[in-house]
């Protein structure tokens, strides 16, 4: 098992290291390079290459990218175009506001997913389930900024009961903060949430069919017991597949959410950044967002090994 | 009448697929069971006995519903209970063993606790009782490290072993009727002796009922008191085990009797020695790290069928896909008459892709499901021999002809067909390419016994017809020895013997043949109780299969095994005058006969 | 007795359709979306761009039949303009995705080797971005043309279905027929449309279904962000966002465009459901009720 974890490490250290290597080529791609963009209107082909000489921009690619990802590696991620500060300093603020979003939401939506989808999996066929089918329906196929706008709708406009902006400063109560937050939360929550609980309870009732399952229901055990006892061992793995899964979707949702809801963000600094060319605040952003969801799917991989009793006492 | 554990009355059960309607499949069974009796329920697939015996704990599988019928269970009507009562009684008063207990026993939970886990939930016994009674039974079962073999995950134990400790599992509450659901199906013929054997002293011991489901008749011959034959969801006939064997009454049983009994072989003229069209030399071959084959020759002479036996493991699948062309050899060669052929599918030309075909096992998945039987059969006659039109429309009729099977089906699907009929064209699909030799990988394996009998009975005549020889592997000795005229006898990934069937179906033997064909159940009561005695089984069953990279790998199983020499040196081939070649280092008179 | 008896022959895969009761309806309605795609212009009382009124985020009945937007345009018409725009964009890139997708992976499933090795690496490496920042930075960089946005969520989906049909095709490429064919000697080209293709079809048809809602969901998504469709073409997803300030004012028309999103969206996968639900049944926790 533990050859097979290494492994898996190593190739998740080598998915980190290609994904490094598309962020870098994506934004080679752009046109109009970043001496452009930092002369904006008032360039010159000499003060263009006057410029480039002092960025460095003339030297090859593949030396840029080792000085990049040397850099990178060493924690120093740059110097932003825009504000000429240093990237990690800009992200440091904002990161925080991303990452309590998403960990509140994901805080909410994996247990209630979870425990959900195995109930309606118990009760397969039965009204709960079917509604609750309809209910995530409902939920998945629906546009995100369509569920927060019907809650900021709802609770900020109607009832008032919550902000409809999420900005919060460091000097609010507990209840401020949540007043802000909880829109935001539920939105992404939601749409998270509804893929785990049906993913789950796929996962759960493909489990039911399987021959232990029937021998164990021919022993005469209630059916409590056949889900938590004997089904839920064996559904650890693909649950956690299913979470990982949703974790890095809520990442990609949280840029919709920061959006509707005005939070200050990771993600808004990447979208300030695209629209500025920005060239180092992009390549960071993006390179964070990968390597989290890089690590996420590993993290999920690994448990997943680790649940498998196969794999962790060999014959 | 107070000692009948069991009586089924009028069981009607039907079943649906998904968005389908009901369809019968048991009508109007009954039955009886009394206290320490065993009652086989035999049949081929579709006749539904497992049904039945399931219906003996009132269950119905998914997709499946009991419609009517009474189940009087220790005097009491199961189907009048309200569920959650009938649902009590099961792992209780009666308990069920499964056909794989590889794919029953919970993979994430130990042993033990699954095994102790039904007379703690049953309150039947406290935890420390449950704990004991788990122990006793695993000795009784013969069963290895009794103190802590509870304490293993099912997939650190072996298949036989496996499967007794199911039956413990089923036994331990003391249940008053046990169902025993095609238990060795999956099972190698010698490891089945040990199982079977434990089961029969357990149910003998504590006076367990039992019913017995199987399609395997020699196996009833051991196990059961009385029989009942079921076909299509009905009762042919029902009797003593004695009467139904000896002297079945109704024309099916009379033919699955038939179908069972060996054929007596046509006595071979003087051997004429015939070229051989197909030889493998020295095939090494395995994937990735694990070698599978190691220095198997095998000679097919034109015009016979070459029997290559053994059990799972052996790698004579793999063998089949080695001369096929499928899987590379890491040493060895492939002689298509005389001429080397390319080690791979990719590298030979089609003459001689067209002279060695291959046949699948499991017909179901050998014929691609979205294309009609027609186009099936017209591909490689387009292939091969560039047939269009009229002309492969005339040769698709001939080839179906051939294979006993109406023209008509050309225009179907190989899901409107059984599952003999899906194997014979299979065999007609090798046959499209005219082919010197075809090498059928089980192709009997999965059907019914008297289904399989008609498949034979039509390599045979193929075989007598058109002069196409056959590569017939199997793990059926029985099938073999009625229809190959040379047998190769295939262990661990080496040829432990090999020569004409006569003369390796009699004495001189190599040990593991002589295991081999003492472990074939015979069809008469009272061979069990003889044959697990001996001391070769006793041997062979203390230890697995393992794959040895020198030296003889049946080395740690056989009795007459000298320690150093065997398990070190590889056997010399000794050679005998009818053809015979057995590996061995044992001298030629010690061979055990 | 023996096994040339033939059985009744039973009549092809697609007899007996079972349609049930949310099919039919989940169906009439992508029909009639399908159908408006067509033919919506046309029934269109007023222009794509057309001020109809000055009176802007007019509410329901007030204006147009569905009020006013940001501009005073009529949101009923813009609707309509609007489904020509969604469903064709969703389709082609759903299309894109699939020639890519499905090529991909079946050829990783059945060349294996370094190939599968090589694709499978880079194809995870792209996932390993959350797909609305990868378009971010595509087209933050390329700008927004039509060309480019279709491109790009092209690209972005099909990494979803190159799992799948790689997947689709190993659990194919074992089965024996297909072995049957390499044995014969058939080439991969053979192989993977003739033998793997036909048997991968009806998981394909969901997938597709499914695809194409994600398509939408992530167009719209884009456009809410300002990447996707421009002004002034009525997308649904641009509706949403630029009619967002209406909300606060009591006008429905950023709610109306998502609500047809969403009727888009879930009809097709109740669609899909049903597709594949049809070979569902019972489970063993059931039967212990009966």
């Amino acid at each position: 098992m533990v050859k097979l974890i290494i492994n898996r490490l190593l190739q998740g250290l080598l998915t980190l290291f290609l994904a490094s290597l598309i962020i870098f080529g994506a934004t080679e791609i752009l046109p109009g390079d970043v001496a452009e963009a930092v002369l904006g209107q008032n360039r010159t082909e000499e003060a263009l290459a006057t410029l480039r000489e002092q960025m460095g921009l003339n030297r090859p690619a593949v030396q840029r990218y080792g000085e990049w990802l040397g850099g990178m590696l060493q924690g120093d991620l740059g110097t932003s175009l825009a504000t000429k500060r240093p990237v990690a300093d800009m992200i440091e603020s904002r990161m925080w506001n991303t990452l309590r979003l998403t960990l509140l939401a994901a805080a909410f939506s994996i247990p209630v997913a979870l425990g959900l989808g195995l109930w309606a999996a118990m009760r397969a066929g039965g009204a709960l389930d079917k509604s609750l089918a309809m209910g995530t329906l409902a939920l998945i196929a629906v546009p995100e900024f369509f569920i927060g706008l019907i809650l900021m709708k709802i609770f900020a406009v109607e009832l008032g009961w919550l902000s409809s902006s999420a900005n919060t400063r460091s000097y609010y109560s507990f209840w401020q903060n949540a007043q802000a937050l909880t829109l935001p939360v539920l939105t992404l929550g939601f749409a998270v949430l509804a893929h785990m609980m049906r993913m789950t309870r796929a996962s759960v009732i493909n489990i039911f069919s399987s021959a232990y399952m029937e021998m164990a229901a021919l022993k005469g055990l209630p059916k409590w017991r056949l889900v938590l006892r004997h089904a839920l061992p064996n559904a650890l793995s693909p649950i956690l597949t299913v979470i990982a899964l949703n974790l890095s979707y809520m990442v990609s949702g949280v840029i919709i959410v920061e959006t509707i809801f005005g939070v200050p963000g990771l993600t808004r600094l990447l979208i300030d950044g695209v629209t500025l060319r920005d060239i180092p605040l992009i390549q960071a952003c993006a390179m964070i967002f990968g390597t989290v969801y890089i690590v996420l799917n590993l993290t999920a991989d690994i448990l997943s090994i680790m649940s498998n009793p196969r794999l962790r006492y060999p014959k | 009448m107070t000692d009948t554990i069991l009586s089924i009355t009028d069981l009607d059960v039907r079943g649906r697929p998904p968005g389908g309607t009901y369809v019968p499949i048991v009508t109007g069974v009954s039955l009886s069971v009394k206290k320490g009796e065993v009652l086989a329920l035999i049949g081929e697939s579709g006749s539904g006995k497992s049904t039945i015996s399931l219906a003996a704990m009132g269950f119905a599988r998914p997709g499946c519903r009991i419609f009517g019928g009474q189940v009087v269970l220790n005097g009491r009507d199961i189907m009048t209970l309200a569920p959650p009562e009938r649902h009590s009684l099961r792992g209780r008063e009666v308990a069920y063993v499964a056909q794989s207990a590889a794919a029953s026993f919970n993979p994430a939970i130990r042993i033990g606790k699954q095994v102790t886990e039904a007379p703690l939930w049953h309150g039947t016994a406290d935890a420390a009782t449950a704990a004991n009674t788990a122990f006793e039974l695993y000795q009784k079962l013969d069963l290895p490290d009794p103190e802590h073999i509870g304490s293993r995950f099912p997939h650190q134990v072996s298949g036989g072993q496996l499967q007794r400790l199911m039956a413990a599992m089923a036994m331990s509450c003391g249940p008053d009727l046990l169902i025993l659901d095609e238990p060795t199906t999956a099972l190698d013929v010698t490891t089945q002796i040990e199982v079977l054997k434990a089961f029969k002293s357990i149910i003998r011991e504590q006076g367990t009922a039992a019913i017995y489901v199987t399609h395997d008749l020699s196996v009833v011959a051991q196990m059961a008191d009385r029989i009942l034959v079921l076909k299509d969801g009905a009762v042919v006939e029902a009797g003593e085990t004695d009467q139904i064997i000896h002297a079945p009454q109704h024309a099916y049983t009379k033919t699955l009797m038939d179908a069972v009994t060996p054929k007596v072989r046509p006595v071979q003229a003087e051997p004429k020695k015939p070229e051989i069209v197909l030889s493998a030399r020295n095939i090494t071959a395995g994937y990735g790290a694990t070698t599978i084959l190691r220095n198997v020759s095998v000679d097919v002479p034109k015009g016979t069928v070459v029997g290559v036996i053994g059990e799972s493991g052996c790698g004579k699948s793999t063998l089949a896909r080695v001369i096929a062309g499928l899987t590379p050899t890491r040493e060895g060669e492939t002689q298509i008459e005389g001429k080397t052929v390319a080690p791979s599918v990719g590298a030979r030309d089609k003459a001689t892709l067209r002279d060695c075909q291959i046949v699948f096992q499991m017909a179901d998945t050998a014929l691609n499901p979205r294309m009609r039987i027609r186009d099936l059969l017209g591909r490689p006659l387009r292939f091969y021999h560039s047939l269009k039109g009229r002309a492969q429309v005339d040769r698709v009729a001939e080839l179906l002809t051939l294979v006993d099977l109406p023209p008509e089906f050309a225009s179907r699907y190989p899901g409107e067909l059984s599952g003999g009929q899906k194997q014979r064209v299979n065999l007609a699909r090798a046959l499209a390419a005219d082919p010197k030799v075809i090498l059928c990988d089980e192709v009997t394996s999965a059907l019914d016994t008297v289904v399989a009998a008609g498949v034979i009975a039509l390599l045979n005549d193929l075989k007598d017809r058109l002069g196409v020889s056959f590569m017939f592997i199997s793990h059926d000795l029985s099938t073999v020895s009625s229809f190959a005229d040379d047998v190769v006898v295939l262990y661990a990934g080496r040829v432990m013997e090999k020569g004409p069937a006569a003369a390796v179906f009699q004495p001189p033997f190599h040990p593991y043949t002589k295991l081999l064909l003492a472990s074939v159940p015979e069809m008469r009561q009272g061979w069990l109780e003889g044959v697990a005695q001996t001391d070769e089984a006793r041997a062979a069953s203390a230890s697995g299969v393992e794959l040895t990279a020198k030296g003889c790998p049946f080395a740690n199983r056989c009795i007459h095994a000298m320690r150093d020499l065997c398990e070190t040196t590889t056997p010399p081939d000794l050679v005998f005058p009818d053809g015979l070649t057995i590996a061995c280092h044992l001298a030629p008179d010690a061979l055990p006969t | 007795m023996s096994d040339l008896d033939i059985p009744a022959a039973r009549a092809s895969v697609f007899a007996g359709l079972r349609l049930t009761k949310t099919a039919i309806v989940a169906g009439s309605i992508l029909l009639l979306w399908v159908f408006l795609a067509f033919f919506g212009p046309t029934l269109a009382p007023h222009g794509e761009a057309e001020i109809i009124s000055t009176k802007t985020f007019a509410p329901i009945g007030e204006g147009g039949l569905l009020g006013t937007d940001k501009l005073g345009r009529d949101v009923f018409s813009r609707l309509l303009y609007g489904v020509r725009t969604t469903l064709v964009l969703a389709l082609i890139t759903t299309i894109i995705a699939f020639a890519a997708g499905v090529t991909l992976g079946f050829a990783a499933a059945i060349l294996r080797g370094w190939f599968d090795i090589v694709v499978s690496r880079i194809v995870e490496a792209f996932m390993a971005f959350p797909s609305t920042l990868l378009a971010l930075v595509v087209i933050g960089a390329l700008g927004t043309s039509i060309p480019v946005l279709v491109c790009t969520v092209g690209l972005v989906l099909s990494t979803g279905v190159f799992r799948v049909s790689r997947a689709l095709g190993m659990d194919i490429g074992v089965m024996d027929f297909v072995n049957a064919a390499r044995a014969r000697g058939e080439g991969a080209w053979w192989i993977l449309s003739r033998e793997v293709l036909p048997n991968a079809m009806a998981p394909l048809i969901a997938e597709f279904g499914l695809r194409f809602t994600f398509s939408i969901l992530f167009l719209s998504g884009l456009s809410f962000l300002g990447l996707g469709v421009q002004e002034p073409a009525a997308d649904w997803g641009l509706m949403v966002q630029e009619n967002i300030g209406g909300l606060f004012l009591g006008s429905s028309a950023a709610l109306i465009p998502a609500g047809c999103i969403a009727s888009l969206t879930i009809c097709m996968n109740l669609l899909v459901d049903w597709f594949q639900q049809r070979q569902q049944g019972e489970t063993v926790l059931e039967k212990i009720d009966q």
